[in-house]
């Protein structure tokens, strides 16, 4: 019995012995696969801090490195990029650890080791929470246009870039049901109607928030008891069975008339600058932004207090407002620059005009009030 | 050795994520540098709270009970039964798994919808939506891991039962199903912890109006920055998934002992529907739940082909581009090819990763020793592995931010973090796939042949290897396809210069521009392609040169 014992316990050492063995084979193995450099990595601009990445246009090595943080939806032209490192020797590494709210939580969270140098993508329906944090170092640019002034909240942040979030219609549908598209809010609740509106979610998504600001500046504040105001309006967008989905995906994609699947509501929660992307072979666009429907998100750039690199993030807010990287921003993110001297899409021009006066509400209310206005919403539009 | 066997992994798990989630949560229990637990309070005297995790567990038990009820037939049929082209089907069951949930969430929406071609079912919305979502995503998981075992049962000791006057349901009861009941309690904690911490899913086809606790503890953390109500629901997720886990605990070891195992493919015989009624009847339910299955695989697919009303191949010419975003930008760093090489490389990392820490448990898991309290901390240990699961990636990748953020950990964007990230999602499966195997291999054949001068190195290779191997090659399978499909963790480490495959979907996804959606559900297809291909060679693995056990 011993034996048998004694036998075991070597045997089950030994075994694990050679497992431990090619645990440290494969963990080598696998932080071999990882260092090294994949295919892709020799065109981008920089790997890691510090790296001395080449364009292959034979451009003298960065000086020094930044890191911006930014959001999921944040883009850039390589080549507009490449030019601001080949000009202050300064590369740049990317970190998108999520959605815009996600962005301005995580900068919060991490403001005492910092994620990076520079933060781009903080908008105006959370940029007053994390200024409150004093996550940002003051900075003013002197690129910046006097068209962003209007902007400008506080010496804080730096406007990039806006766009306007706003009801869009299937000009198509309208045409074959022989029916005038709603032009206003107060048009939507009328029972001709009824039935044809999907919009998002303002707890799980950006655009549907910024639709739940237009109303509050359309209609006013809710009074304390949760009555009048905003949500007596939502009351009634309810009542003309509106449909609420959660993402901006599922509400074109699906539900929308005009979104390329067989969806049956000729009214979607979007953008104005979103019908450009409906013009056909006639030159054009299927779809139209309701003007008198918009909030005006504007998104921000701030130098990441603490940031190991200030001076360098102070270039990159420079070199966001430079008419380079402002004719960049139409393209890559579906936003309007901030600089109006700058020229846009052809597309744009026709098809994607700005509100000429969208609804505003100041961004402190904004901070003040959403998770009490989500709450309020989300108790008579859910339940 | 035994210690380094226990400590490395432990170690692993530690580093990358308990403490990352403790330090998160803990961050929600301290206000202005004291500990503040009357969020406790707050959260647990909030009826809402209550709604929402009756909510969870009514979504999870639905969704567990009907995958695991279903897939105990599947696994007859796929497994214990040959039929040509039971391959493909396997294969089949096993894409949406690791399918972006939100590209699934809006084909599932795009079939229920008013107007969609099951729109008169009149589900769109609603609770059965998002259990039959469920349900797509965990039967071919469940099928595996019951019908890997069950194809190795000895089909004598059933034999004998009939022989000895056993109805063939009375066989099945009395010997099958227990011998079976570790696998089925194993694939049902699995499946459970999937459902609930489902998210995306949920999102899509239920909205908030059927929010779990993941989507509050999303909700909370990113949109609201409320730490203070996220940690407590972290808390509570803790101690429902650790009920769960006791409960299949218990019933596994119950059922957990040595069985007669033979070689995979001696206990499979031909599928006879004609003669057999047991094999109609299981045929014809498993064929229906397959073709339930392939339906928004099917959507999937055939949106893919299509652009402006025509049949195209556009859609698939496109993957090698960026995307369009306005005036002629484009919609992606990088194309989607690019990204597909990216995901592939990560999965590598994190497959060798997971295997070799989810080896190393389930070798130290499998051992049974005599000192009662090394019993017990096994079962511990048993059930701790599966945790990661059970976890909120939201929590975790929060918690990497403000865990790993100084040296020498600081890893908060350095591109080894997303494999870890992808690790620790795969050990529990990893486990959970070699462990019943392990387990029930007789000791007695160990002892055999270590009394027959055989070597403890020897009895690993002739013994255990042989048929844990197959086991083996399914749980790299399993690995891989988690990470060529793991969403939630990645997006809150990603790189915008090195994106995966779902990070690239989800983008496109997320993006108006000509053809973006119709590219995203393209992509969609190749990373389910991938995954079919990668889980049906992985789990042809066969051990080289076994003869006769």
């Amino acid at each position: 019995m011993t034996t048998t014992r004694t036998t075991r316990r070597r045997a089950t050492g030994r075994t694990t012995g050679a497992a431990l063995g090619a645990l440290g084979a494969t963990l080598a193995l696998a932080a071999c696969s990882l260092s090294s450099p994949s295919p892709s990595v020799t065109t981008e601009t920089s790997d890691t801090p510090g790296s001395t990445a080449t364009d292959g246009t034979g451009t003298a090595a960065p000086a020094s490195s930044i890191t911006l943080v930014t959001h999921d939806s944040f883009n850039v032209s390589q080549d507009v990029l490449d030019a601001f490192t080949a000009e202050t020797g300064i590369s740049v590494t990317m970190v998108a650890p999520g959605d815009g709210g996600a962005l301005v939580n995580q900068l919060v969270l991490t403001k005492d080791s910092p994620l990076g140098d520079v933060v781009f993508g903080v908008d105006n329906t959370f940029a007053t929470r994390a200024i409150d944090e004093g996550v940002f170092e003051p900075y003013t640019s002197a690129a910046l246009p006097a068209s962003a002034e209007q902007y400008l909240l506080g010496d804080a942040l730096t406007p990039i870039d806006f766009s306007d979030v706003c009801l869009n219609v299937d000009l198509d549908w309208y045409e074959e049901n022989g029916q005038t598209p709603p032009a206003t809010f107060d048009d939507l609740v009328l029972p001709e109607y009824a039935g044809q509106t999907v919009v998002t979610n303002p707890a799980t998504s950006s655009p549907g928030l910024a639709l739940l600001a237009a109303t509050v500046g359309a209609f006013g504040e809710a009074t304390s008891d949760g009555t009048g105001g905003w949500i007596e309006y939502w009351e009634k967008l309810r009542d003309n069975d509106v449909l609420v989905v959660d993402g901006w995906s599922d509400a074109y994609y699906v539900d929308f008339s005009g979104g390329g699947g067989d969806g049956t509501r000729p009214v979607v929660l979007s953008y104005a600058s979103s019908p450009p992307f409906t013009v056909g072979d006639d030159g054009t666009a299927r779809t139209a932004a309701l003007l008198d429907t918009c909030f005006r998100q504007v998104e921000y750039a701030g130098v990441i207090a603490g940031a190991a690199n200030p001076e360098g993030a102070r270039a990159f807010i420079d070199f966001m407002l430079s008419p380079e990287f402002q004719a960049d921003v139409p393209g890559q993110m579906y936003v309007y620059p901030v600089d109006s001297s700058v020229e846009l899409p052809a597309d744009w021009a026709r098809f994607a005009p700005l509100a000429p006066s969208p609804w505003t509400v100041p961004a402190e209310d904004i901070a003040a009030h959403r998770s009490d206005w989500i709450d309020l919403w989300a108790s008579k539009l859910l339940a | 050795m035994w210690t380094l066997a226990v400590v490395v992994p432990l170690v692993f798990l530690a580093a990358f994520f308990a403490y990352p989630v403790a330090a998160i949560v803990a961050r929600g229990f301290v206000a202005n540098g004291a500990l503040d637990l009357g969020g406790f309070a707050d959260v647990l005297g909030d009826p809402r709270t209550w709604r929402v995790v009756a909510h969870t567990l009514e979504q999870a038990v639905a969704g567990t009970v009907l995958a695991v009820v279903l897939a105990v037939p599947g696994a007859y049929v796929l497994y214990r039964c040959s039929w040509p082209g039971r391959g493909l089907v396997r294969g089949l069951v096993a894409v949406p798994f690791v399918l972006p949930s939100v590209v699934v969430g809006v084909a599932f929406r795009a079939l229920l919808a008013s107007h969609g071609p099951l729109g008169f079912l009149g589900l769109d919305r609603s609770f059965p939506a998002i259990v039959a979502a469920l349900v797509f995503f965990n039967y071919g998981l469940a099928v595996r891991l019951i019908g890997t075992v069950w194809e190795r049962l000895d089909p004598r000791t059933e034999q004998a039962a009939r022989t000895l006057g056993a109805s063939p349901a009375r066989a099945f009861l009395t010997v099958t199903l227990p011998a079976l009941g570790p696998a089925i309690a194993s694939a049902a904690s699995l499946v459970f912890l999937f459902c609930a911490t489902a998210f995306a899913v949920v999102l899509v086809l239920g909205g908030q109006r059927y929010a779990t606790v993941e989507v509050e503890i999303w909700l909370r953390t990113t949109q609201f920055l409320d730490l203070r109500t996220a940690s407590v629901l972290s808390v509570i997720q803790l101690v429902v998934v650790a009920v769960a886990l006791w409960v299949s605990a218990r019933a596994r070891s119950r059922g957990e002992r040595a069985l007669r195992l033979v070689e995979a493919g001696r206990a499979v015989r031909p599928l006879r529907p004609l003669r057999s009624p047991v094999d109609a009847a299981t045929a014809a339910l498993t064929a229906l739940v397959v073709a339930l299955v392939a339906l928004p695989l099917l959507t999937l697919v055939v949106r893919s082909f299509r652009r402006d009303g025509a049949w195209t191949l556009a859609n698939y010419a496109a993957l090698s581009g960026t995307g369009r975003a306005g005036g002629g930008g484009s919609a992606l760093t990088v194309s989607v090819w690019a990204a597909a090489q990216n995901s592939l490389r990560i999965a590598v990392d994190a497959t060798l990763l997971a295997l070799v820490v989810g080896i190393t448990l389930s070798l130290v898991l499998s051992r049974r020793p005599r000192r009662p309290f090394a019993r017990r901390a096994i079962g511990a240990l048993d059930s701790a592995v599966m945790l990661p699961l059970g976890v909120s990636a939201v929590t975790v990748g929060f918690g990497f931010l403000i865990a790993l953020d100084r040296p020498p950990l600081d890893l908060r964007s350095s591109l080894v973090l997303i494999p870890i990230a992808q690790a620790m999602v795969a050990i529990p499966l990893v486990v959970r796939t070699i462990l019943p195997v392990l387990r029930a291999i007789d000791p007695r054949l160990r002892q055999a042949a270590a009394v027959l001068g055989a070597a403890p190195g020897r009895v690993l290779a002739t013994v255990d290897l042989p048929l844990a191997l197959r086991s083996i090659g399914l749980a790299a399978g399993f690995a891989f396809a988690v990470s060529l499909g793991e969403f939630g963790a990645t997006s809150f480490l990603a790189r915008p210069d090195r994106p995966t495959l779902p990070v690239v979907i989800f983008r496109l996804l997320g993006r108006p521009g000509e053809g973006n959606y119709e590219m995203a559900v393209a992509a969609s297809v190749v990373l389910a392609v991938v995954v079919g291909v990668v889980m049906t060679t992985a789990e042809r693995l066969r051990p080289a040169g076994t003869g006769d056990l």
